[in-house]
């Protein structure tokens, strides 16, 4: 059986709107939120695939960017909830409960983050840059679990989901809406990424970077541009996953959760525009069904994911079109 | 602040960075030998301190512990070799890290399976315990000594294994050349086995003293792992030399820094902002110190290849 990618993506974007509205119909709201946190987490895995599928940059650490994008909310909403001023010693102004400027300030400051770490780590390569962006990302949950004006190791819960102009955000399925619109632009936005001369040079750096600089293009700059850009996604994800769960925490910062994003991309398959939405829905479905049935579920992803390895590679979409994909 | 005070804190920073050195060195001489990152290095750790804890508390003998925490590691560590690492030599290091996090999640839900959620207790032993006047009037804990001196000797043991014994050779060749050192005959397969289950035992031993001092827990080993990580970027990858120096940096930093950062901050703050403000520049000290090495020098202190 070999199927062309273009309809499985089409039948699994259909399929990722068709649940929750059913979902809906019978009334299941715990279905929505499910679907919603897979649709987030594809976000920050579509985020980590920019720099992992096209570059072929392992990063060990996007749980970073995820966290800070979820703090970006958290401190936000939190002065706003508590009719306190943010102060940063030189400039003091409100927090917010508006959707559109959490998002915006997350991705600023994730970008602003991946640019230093950026720098930092894309002077080396291969393990190196493996083990420095890990160890970045285990700065951020120390700094986080230390930082005891915003809740330290016990984190900081929002009381009331932040606004979007129009919409009840409190509605499972409106919440839904806005995840999955966003998600399908950030998609349509890495398929025009990865065709784009950026994207070719970007792809080209990954295969041979003494080529790519022979030609007059410094692989570094095209490097760091992509690692920004990923950042900044993957920190949008993370406000949207902090507005779900109306909570942040030092978790969002682990080791666990960066390799759990690398993990969604591999079960999908890597380089691909659809591998990180279907490894997001597989993991959610694992999480939810063998979490159900045992409390150990961790050993059977950590089977399957060897399986995968060891056996299976190009991931679930490198099955079904029976091509290995683009390989890092 | 007290010279006392500095000494004690000195101290302490050299017993974490000895420690440190023991999963640091496994690490390296893995990454050197084989070309292999293994994170699941710390689930190694783990395994050390729960056989120790498991077999001091039925036999009452912390050096029993020792040794089954010694040979469980080594065991644990040449059977995922066997199993599991030998099929990812030549792979990239991306499969790599994904089928050692795959290990690190078995490891860690099966060792949660085995002993449940529950820390375990791991007792110093009675020979060790109390403190020791140093010169100079210095009171001491005899085992945190004790740790520093173990790890000084298995540093030296190593580098006299190193560079000292057949196998020391046989190592460096396989650092350098794989093919001709199977060329000229000798088991590369055997030798791999060899090198990961050492590395992994000098994990296990880690594992085992830092439980006597702290609790024995799942998940106890990827914070340390993670720091052995920045010991061997500042260090240099596959040098052994460099995993001693960065370790010790690294323990030191982190400990001083925790220490008299907040003291430093005070001059010039109140004493609750300097606190606060102190400890949370504190917990990124060693990565601002990681940061500062790979701009100097992106392949660590002592690394020779990119």
């Amino acid at each position: 059986m070999r199927l062309d990618e273009r309809y499985i993506n089409a039948v699994m974007i259909a399929g990722l709107l068709a649940l929750p509205l059913y979902a809906l119909a019978v009334d299941e709201p715990f279905t929505i939120t499910l679907v919603t946190r897979a649709v987030i987490l594809a976000l920050a895995a579509v985020g980590l695939n920019i720099i992992l599928g096209i570059g072929g940059m392992v990063s060990f650490g996007h749980a970073a960017f995820f966290g800070l994008g979820g703090y970006a909310m958290g401190i936000l909403a939190y002065h706003a909830q508590t009719y306190t001023a943010l102060d940063l010693g030189f400039i003091s102004f409100e927090g917010t409960k508006s959707m559109p400027l959490i998002w915006l300030v997350a991705m600023v400051v994730s970008a602003i983050a991946a640019l230093f770490i950026g720098v930092l780590s894309l002077r080396t390569s291969g393990v190196y840059f493996i083990m420095i962006t890990l160890a970045f990302g285990q700065m951020f949950y120390y700094f986080a679990i230390s930082w005891a004006q915003y809740g330290g190791e016990d984190g900081l819960s929002i009381y009331i989901r932040n606004d979007f102009p129009g919409l009840n955000t409190l509605e499972p399925i409106q919440f839904f809406g806005i995840c999955f619109v966003i998600l399908c632009a950030v998609l349509l936005l890495k398929a025009r990424l990865q065709a784009s001369p950026f994207g070719l040079a970007l792809n080209a750096a990954r295969q041979s970077a003494a080529r790519v600089q022979t030609v007059g293009m410094s692989p570094m700059r095209l490097r760091l541009l992509a690692f920004v850009l990923s950042g900044a996604i993957t920190g949008l994800a993370g406000a949207l996953y902090a507005d779900l769960n109306r909570f942040v925490s030092p978790a969002m910062f682990s080791w666990q959760l960066s390799g759990e994003l690398i993990v969604l991309i591999i079960i999908g398959g890597v380089g691909r525009l659809m591998g990180p939405v279907i490894g997001a829905c597989i993991f959610v479905a694992l999480e939810h069904f063998l979490g159900g049935l045992t409390e150990f579920w961790h050993i059977y992803l950590g089977l399957i994911l060897l399986g995968i390895v060891l056996f299976g590679r190009g991931g679930l979409l490198g099955y079904l079109t029976g091509k290995e994909g683009a390989h890092v | 602040m007290s010279t006392i005070l500095i000494i004690e804190q000195v101290l302490n920073g050299l017993q974490f960075g000895v420690m440190l050195f023991l999963m640091a060195a496994g690490l390296t001489l893995i990454f050197g030998v084989m070309g292999l990152i293994n994170l699941a290095h710390g689930s190694l750790y783990m395994v050390g301190a729960f056989a120790a804890a498991a077999v001091a508390g039925l036999t009452g003998s912390f050096f029993l512990g020792l040794v089954a925490a010694l040979a469980a590691a080594a065991l644990a560590g040449a059977v995922i070799e066997i199993a599991v690492i030998r099929r990812l030599y030549d792979a990239p290091h991306l499969d790599q890290v994904l089928a050692t996090f795959a290990l690190i999640l078995i490891f860690s839900e099966g060792t949660r399976w085995l002993f449940g959620s529950f820390p375990l207790f791991l007792d110093i032993p009675d020979a060790l315990s109390g403190p020791v006047t140093l010169p100079g009037g210095i009171e001491y804990p005899l085992y945190r000594l004790a740790l520093i001196c173990i790890g000084l000797a298995v540093a030296l043991g190593l580098w006299g294994l190193i560079e000292r014994t057949r196998i020391g050779v046989q190592i460096r060749a396989g650092e350098n050349d794989r093919e001709m050192i199977a060329a000229l005959g000798i088991d590369i397969s055997k030798l791999y086995t060899l090198v990961f289950a050492l590395g992994a035992a000098l994990a296990g031993l880690a594992g085992a003293l830092v439980g006597a001092i702290q609790s024995v827990q799942v998940g106890m080993g990827e914070p340390v792992l993670i720091l052995a990580f920045v010991v061997i970027v500042i260090g240099g990858i596959g040098s052994i030399r460099g995993a001693f120096i960065g370790a010790l940096l690294v323990g030191l930093t982190d400990t001083l820094a925790g220490v008299f950062l907040p003291e430093l901050f005070k001059l010039f703050m109140e004493t609750g902002a300097a606190q606060k403000s102190g400890s949370a520049l504190a917990s990124m000290g060693i990565y601002i110190l990681m940061g500062l090495v790979l701009i100097w020098r992106p392949t660590g202190l002592f690394g020779a290849r990119a």
